[in-house]
């Protein structure tokens, strides 16, 4: 059993339950929180140099060995996202302690929030299906409590939809596990990778397959399971649906990637061929979306939709090129979508509002800002020299390979749509005066260097990875190309789980 | 035990489409407990012969029920649990602070309609504020022109 395996577990895990313990206290939590999330990122660090120097880690809980026990593996994919876990977590963690109310972080706001950290990087990590239920709880009823966290009108009316949602998906995917399970008889993941080519009937295992991608596209918000997020995100505080804009989904994307790459492989004419229209139709429907709205977080709620497209795009490809770029679209989706949340909590610091028509002078007020929000905004649909711009490259090359002009071409498409939705927020927050006259419209200057330091360090050094991503993009591209090798050639991950067989 | 599984579905199918959140809460109960007994179907079902290792044996001899989906069942019990009681609380706490569990008439979170003007659902069984005011006014004239004085 590697300790580098379930540290990042059990660190949130440890501090979710001292910052319980300092409950009432909270100069304590704070601090606790803010150094759980810095020691978690640590820990994340290491698994990844762990994993980039030796290969895939594997580790049985309590020693029963696989398929019996409860398996844990990094391999790339994993290594990366739970790395990229750990960087969110810690600098949106920073941006809390200046972002959260009293109320908010009294009524246990930091105990949640590794809590959430904790069954995010459980998902990643877990080789085993049940596992991956019982994290997938974990994450869900984190979020629930965290959107409904402080309990304003429109805050309880979004959580509810959540909820109802959210539970009906878990309920999918508990269907889909037991299936699965009276089927072959394991859950373990390497061990169904092996089982299920020898069970008999083909078309149970299609329906099957079909149940975990609504059950995991309901989590990942792809056309046409997308409705309740846009409905839900913009309601609670800002670090909030900034951790839950990066992350949740992309969790869903996760589980998407690896059933669909390691279990469900035998009839991918017709599974990924469902997961190719869905991808087209996630993305057209969330940048129109995003086009006909008028609050800042709604706009990149139906964002993070469009978005979720191009994930689900370069895993219905299936080639090498497509799997590269669906791993280097999740990287820099997560940093660059958690970046904009953020920025979106600064320009409601700065003018008082979300909603654009209420909104203005951000141009003039704070210079600063303006540069903060075109990198992420910019990345986002994909300008050079950005990532955002590498990313869509690698897959618009990977659908060209394969002849499916159709699908670049809407890619390219949306593309170009979010930058005419960005430009909408372009115009009306930062271009045009503030609707009540300049005074209404505070710089960054204004705010204090505590304040500065906390809410504008974090965003400064996403911006940083997103240009450093662009600008060098290839060790990114080599990690992207590693992951998607472990996940189209499955034996060495099967191996690592199931020890080599004769 | 199919049988079962799919009435339970259906019910649960039926709650979950109505716009009462208490209805929809017992939908999402009915539908977790369909779910467990599909793992408990999955599992293959034996009568009357608990996996237990006989006495000096080393394995499990002949046909036996299988323990593991019990074991799933439980978690998923357990977990599931948990998670309706927290909606129930949201629900409650909903129902305190927006006055209603209609889940058609919660827009908050919506953008506003262009017309800003949320048409009320007609209910049956309510009498509206206006015409029981009427009522009362009526009968209050009624009672005064039977004494003979005029109704102001």
């Amino acid at each position: 059993m590697s300790w580098f395996l379930i540290a990042p577990i059990l660190v949130p895990m440890t501090t979710a339950a001292l910052a319980v313990l300092l409950w009432n206290q909270r100069p304590a939590q704070r601090a606790v929180s803010a150094c759980g999330a810095g020691l978690h990122l640590i820990t994340t660090i290491l698994l990844m140099v762990q994993v980039w120097r030796g290969g895939i880690l594997a580790g049985q809980m309590g020693d029963w060995p696989a398929p019996f026990g409860i398996t844990l593996v990094a391999d790339h994919l994993s290594a990366v996202m739970v790395l990229i876990t750990g960087v969110m977590g810690f600098g949106v963690c920073l941006y809390s302690l200046s972002d959260m109310n009293e109320n908010r972080e009294n009524n246990g706001f930091h105990p949640l929030y590794h809590v959430l950290l904790t069954g995010v990087t459980g998902a990643f990590i877990t080789g085993d299906l049940f596992n991956l239920y019982v994290w997938f709880e974990v994450m869900l009823i984190a979020s629930f409590a965290l959107l409904a966290l402080g309990s304003e009108k429109e805050q309880l009316d979004g959580a509810i939809k959540y909820a109802a949602i959210n539970l009906v998906s878990t309920v999918m995917f508990l269907i889909a596990i037991g299936t699965l399970y009276g089927l072959t008889g394991t859950l373990n993941m390497a061990d169904l990778a092996l089982r299920l080519p020898h069970v008999e009937q083909r078309g149970l295992v299609t329906t099957i397959a079909v149940l975990f991608m609504i059950a995991f596209g309901i989590k990942s918000a792809v056309f046409p399971l997308f409705f309740w997020l846009p409905a839900s995100y913009h309601t609670p505080a800002v670090a909030v649906s900034a951790i839950f804009a990066g992350l949740l989904t992309k969790v869903g994307v996760y589980a998407l990637v690896r059933t669909f790459t390691l279990i469900f492989t035998s009839d991918v004419a017709y599974t990924h061929g469902a997961l190719l229209v869905v991808a087209g139709l996630t993305m057209v429907t969330g940048v129109l979306g995003a086009a006909a709205q008028n609050e800042i977080r709604r706009i990149l709620s139906f964002h993070i939709i469009s978005q979720i497209g191009y994930m689900i795009m370069g895993l219905a490809l299936y080639t090498p090129l497509g799997l590269i770029g669906a791993v280097f679209y999740l990287v820099h989706h997560i940093i660059v979508k958690t970046n904009l949340f953020l920025v979106a909590g600064i320009i409601r610091r700065l003018t008082g509002s979300m909603e654009l028509k209420r909104i203005g002078g951000l141009y003039k007020a704070s210079p600063l800002l303006v540069v903060l929000f075109l990198i992420p905004a910019l990345s986002l649909s994909g300008i050079p020299p950005l990532s955002g711009f590498w990313a869509k490259l690698v897959l618009i090359r990977a659908s060209l390979e394969i002849g499916s002009y159709a699908i670049a071409a809407t890619a390219v498409l949306v593309g170009a749509l979010t930058l005419f939705s960005m430009t909408k927020i372009w115009g009306e927050a930062f271009w045009k005066p503030h609707p009540e006259g300049p005074a209404r419209t505070l710089g960054i200057g204004d705010l204090t260097a505590t304040e500065r330091a906390l809410l504008i360090g974090p965003i400064m050094v996403f911006a940083a990875l997103t240009i450093a991503i662009g600008l060098w993009a290839q060790p990114f591209l080599d990690l992207a190309t590693r992951a998607s090798g472990e996940l189209l050639e499955r034996t060495p991950y099967i191996d690592a789980v199931m020890g080599v067989r004769p | 035990m199919a049988f079962t599984v799919g009435a339970m579905a259906a019910g649960s199918v039926y709650l979950l489409l109505s716009h009462n959140l208490v209805r929809v809460l017992f939908g999402l109960i009915l539908l977790s407990n369909a779910a467990n007994f599909v793992i408990f179907s999955a599992g293959g079902m034996v009568e009357g012969a608990p996996p237990l290792i006989a006495k000096g044996a080393r394995d499990l001899a002949g046909v036996h029920a299988n323990p593991l989906p019990q074991a799933l069942i439980l978690t998923a019990i357990v977990i599931s649990f948990g998670l309706l009681a927290f909606a129930l609380v949201l629900v409650y706490r909903t129902y305190q602070e927006l006055g209603t569990i209609d889940s058609d008439r919660m827009r908050l979170a919506e953008p506003p309609y262009d017309d800003q003007d949320i048409p009320e659902p007609e209910n049956p069984h309510r009498i509206h504020v206006r015409d029981a005011a009427r009522r009362v006014g009526n009968r209050v004239d009624n009672r005064m022109s039977a004494n003979g004085s005029d109704p102001a």
